[in-house]
């Protein structure tokens, strides 16, 4: 049984909107996501719900033409603030994309590069800890503990996924994003990622956006149903699932739409 | 509700409710014969009725399979979900009022050396049990919730009916010793169909669990009604 008891809020999304030049992709969200839970974004291609996730660690600031109002707090400090470090954000605010992204350098070195840069961790014995407690926590050590110089780009995509949120991982963050984590892998693959998050959980905040109702139903404790650029439903994905509010919800998830 | 981007899925939703209807319409009559067996001492009906009970037991396997490969298939949610769950009870329900209804006529043949000489109020109750099963099926076939919860309500008077039946059989066992085999024979009717009766109203919550979602097995027919009015508004 999936514990879907609301405990403490992580981040808070206010009135949040977003335009990208005239276009309003975004009209106004409100959304609290839970603190230590798997909280998945569902909804048709456009609907906005990839576009909130990189709102979350400001990966959108790279887009010239993108304008925000409203405010994202995380632990109540909002991340839009002109204080905010961004690069300090990206450290507290994780991401896993779609196609896994390793760095064209040795296993190690995907993960030790970050912690360097952020001063985690420098060289020698405590490096070497960090990356194995961070490819351990990814269930990723048993596979790669003796090619550790090997390039990254060398492992399967599922491997290279689970590098990708190890390197993640090793800078110690507090929310993890994911961006359709799966949709490049096997299913065995996927489920061995599934498997993680559900393990992950216990210390990160993990947001998912998925193209797979199952895996939303699957893995998440909350789902918010997006569409158009409006949230149309939130709530435990028990409930999301089996006797959603909102037709809109309905119509989507038992594959009636459009 | 609007059609499925896989028009498969929505033609095999289809087929299965048909499937259930034809399950019901056979229960229906089985519960009828029987009835009717029973008070017109006729044999040839109550045996027919026993040997179509293999007929609604072959439905239910026929529906276990289809419900089985919509499971695997098509990995129902919200609205879809809560119909299949409803109709994996329901058939099961089905199932054992045909087993129910053939046990009456079962009763028939065995007794009918010594048939009871009143049939006290059997009729009456086969009509309204009969009444229920009819209600129960069509609330299903509508997606009707008045329908079902109505039937719920009226669970009630079948008891009253079966337990005022239960007392008077009682008073002729008392009354004359050569009246207790078949009188027995009758209570067992009675509750044959007082069982019936309360597996129609299993179906009446369960089209109310696939139209609103709301379980409402083991609450009283007022809170039901509350609970679907609560929809409503």
């Amino acid at each position: 049984m999936i514990n879907t008891e609301v405990g403490q809020t992580k981040i808070n999304i206010n009135d949040l909107k977003l335009w990208y030049g005239e276009l309003e992709a975004l009209h106004g969200i409100n959304l609290d996501i839970a603190d230590k839970k798997i909280t998945s974004f569902i909804g048709p291609s456009g609907c906005g719900k990839s576009t909130l996730l990189r709102c979350m660690n400001r990966m959108n600031d790279h887009i010239s033409s993108c304008k925000i109002d409203g405010g994202i707090l995380l632990d109540g400090q909002n991340i839009y603030d002109p204080n905010v470090d961004v690069v300090q954000l990206r450290s507290q605010v994780g991401m896993v994309f779609q196609k896994p992204n390793p760095f064209p350098k040795s296993i190690y070195e995907n993960i030790a590069y970050a912690p360097r840069i952020h001063g985690i961790a420098d060289k020698g014995a405590d490096m070497d800890e960090l990356v194995e407690t961070s490819l351990r926590r990814a269930s990723l050590w048993e596979e790669v503990k003796d090619k550790l110089h090997q390039p990254g780009t060398a492992l399967s995509g599922g491997q290279q996924q689970r590098l990708c949120i190890a390197r993640t991982i090793a800078v110690k963050p507090e929310v993890i994003l994911m961006d359709e984590p799966c949709s490049a892998l096997d299913p065995i693959a996927s489920a061995k990622i599934e498997e993680l998050m559900d393990e992950l959980k216990d210390e990160y905040t993990i947001i998912i956006v998925t193209h797979s109702m199952q895996q939303a139903a699957r893995v998440s404790d909350f789902t918010a149903f997006f569409y158009m650029g409006d949230l149309i439903e939130f709530g435990d994905t028990g409930t999301v699932f089996t006797q959603p509010q909102k037709q809109q919800t309905e119509d989507y998830i038992t594959g009636r739409f459009g | 509700m609007s059609l499925h981007t896989m028009k498969r899925f929505d033609e095999e939703l289809n087929e299965l409710k048909e499937l259930v209807l034809a399950m019901g319409s056979l229960v229906e009559r089985a519960v009828g014969n029987a009835v009717k067996s029973m008070i017109e001492q006729d044999e040839t009906l109550a045996e027919k009725t026993v040997e179509r009970d293999k007929a609604i037991n072959a439905l239910e396997v026929q529906c276990d399979e289809m419900t089985r490969d919509i499971l695997v298939r098509r990995q129902p949610a919200a609205g879809d979900l809560r119909f299949i769950m409803g109709i994996i009870k329901l058939i099961t329900d089905l199932e054992r009022m045909g087993d129910l209804a053939a046990g009456i006529a079962q009763g028939m043949l065995r007794a009918q050396e010594h048939p009871p000489r009143n049939f006290s109020n059997i009729d009456i109750m086969g009509e309204k049990v009969q009444k229920q099963v009819n209600r129960s099926l069509d609330a299903f076939s509508r997606g009707d919730t008045e329908l079902a919860l109505k039937v719920m309500k009226k669970d009630g008077s079948i008891d009253t009916l079966y337990k005022r039946m239960y007392r008077e059989l009682l008073t002729y066992m008392m009354e004359d010793q050569r009246s207790i085999g078949s009188s027995i024979m009758l209570t067992n009717v009675a509750k044959n169909l007082e069982r019936i009766s309360d597996h129609a109203t299993n179906i009446a919550e369960m089209v109310i669990y696939m139209e609103r979602g709301h379980d409402v097995r083991h609450v009283d027919h007022k809170a039901a009604a509350r609970l679907v009015k609560g929809d409503d508004e």
